[in-house]
C-alpha cells in the first residue's frame, strides 16, 4: 500500500473549524468479482479509518466494500490547539497504514 | 417487537418505500439493515441534506456529501451517519463516528451503485434521536465489478 495523501490547511487558529481531506491508493476488492476462470476473488477492503488529533480520536469511518477504491474521505474538526493529526487505515486481515501530520496552528 | 407491517408502513412513512416492498413477504436487506440502525426509532426528515449526482455515468464512483444541520456541542451533536444502498449486493455502505470535536457534521466520500437506486443517509443524535434523507441516483455504467 502506498502512502496516502492528507490534505489539511496551512495554518488554522484554535477554534477554527477546518475540513481534512484524506486519499489512500487501494484496490477496495469487493468480494463480489470472480476471476476469468469463475474463481471468485476474495474480499479485501480497507475496513477502517481513525483519525486522532493530539491524542484524541476525533473521527471514524467504518467502510464496506460500497465504498469506492482508492477511498477518498472528508470531514471537519474543530481545532482546539497545538497538535499532530495521526490516521490510520486498517486493511482487512489487520495491516494498518499510520501517517501522522502535523497542523500548524497559529 | 413491531410487525413486518408495522415497521414497513413506519419506514414507508419516513423514506417513501415502493410500494412493492410492503408486498413482500421477506424484508428487503436494506430494510434489514435500516431497521438495524433504528431500532424502533422513527426518523425525522429534517435537517439532514444528502448530495448526489442525479445521474452517475460511471457508478464506480460517485460521490456523496452528507450534512446535518447541528451545532454540534457536548449537548446537541451528530453521533453517527450511516450510509445504506437500496441496490448494491450488500446495503451497509459506510458510517461515521463524529464527537462535539468534529464541529461540522458533514462528511464526503465516494461510492459504488450497481445500478439505478435509491441512497439514504440516517444520522443519530446525541439524544438518540434519528433525521433520514434519501437520493435517487440513476447509474449509467454499474459499479461493484461482476
Amino acid at each position: 500500500m502506498s502512502k496516502p495523501r492528507v490534505k489539511l490547511p496551512d495554518a488554522a487558529k484554535v477554534g477554527d473549524i477546518i475540513e481534512v481531506k484524506t486519499l489512500v491508493s487501494h484496490v477496495m476488492e469487493t468480494g463480489q468479482r470472480k476471476t476469468a476462470e469463475g474463481q471468485s476473488i476474495p474480499r479485501n477492503i480497507i475496513n477502517a479509518f481513525i483519525a486522532k488529533f493530539a491524542g484524541n480520536e476525533v473521527f471514524k469511518a467504518e467502510l464496506l466494500p460500497g465504498i469506492s477504491a482508492n477511498p477518498y474521505l472528508s470531514f471537519f474538526m474543530k481545532v482546539p490547539g497545538p497538535g499532530e493529526f495521526e490516521f490510520t487505515w486498517v486493511e482487512d486481515g489487520g495491516n494498518k497504514i499510520v501517517q501522522k501530520v502535523k497542523l500548524n496552528v497559529t | 417487537m413491531l410487525s413486518r407491517r408495522q415497521f414497513s408502513l413506519g419506514a414507508a412513512a419516513a423514506v417513501s418505500l415502493p410500494l412493492h416492498a410492503l408486498a413482500q413477504e421477506q424484508p428487503q436487506p436494506w430494510e434489514q439493515a435500516v431497521k438495524s440502525i433504528l431500532g424502533e426509532a422513527k426518523p425525522t426528515e429534517a435537517k439532514l441534506t444528502l448530495d448526489m449526482p442525479e445521474i452517475a455515468e460511471n457508478g464506480n464512483t460517485v460521490p456523496f456529501s452528507v450534512r446535518i444541520d447541528s451545532p454540534m456541542t457536548e449537548k446537541d451533536h451528530v453521533r453517527a451517519i450511516h450510509i445504506i444502498s437500496t441496490g448494491n449486493p450488500q446495503p451497509g455502505v459506510a458510517t461515521f463516528r463524529l464527537t462535539p470535536q468534529s464541529g461540522r457534521a458533514m462528511v464526503s466520500s465516494r461510492m459504488r451503485l450497481a445500478r439505478t437506486q435509491d441512497v439514504i443517509a440516517i444520522a443519530e443524535l446525541s439524544d438518540s434521536k434519528f433525521l433520514i434523507s434519501k437520493r435517487a441516483v440513476k447509474v449509467t455504467i454499474g459499479g461493484c465489478g461482476g
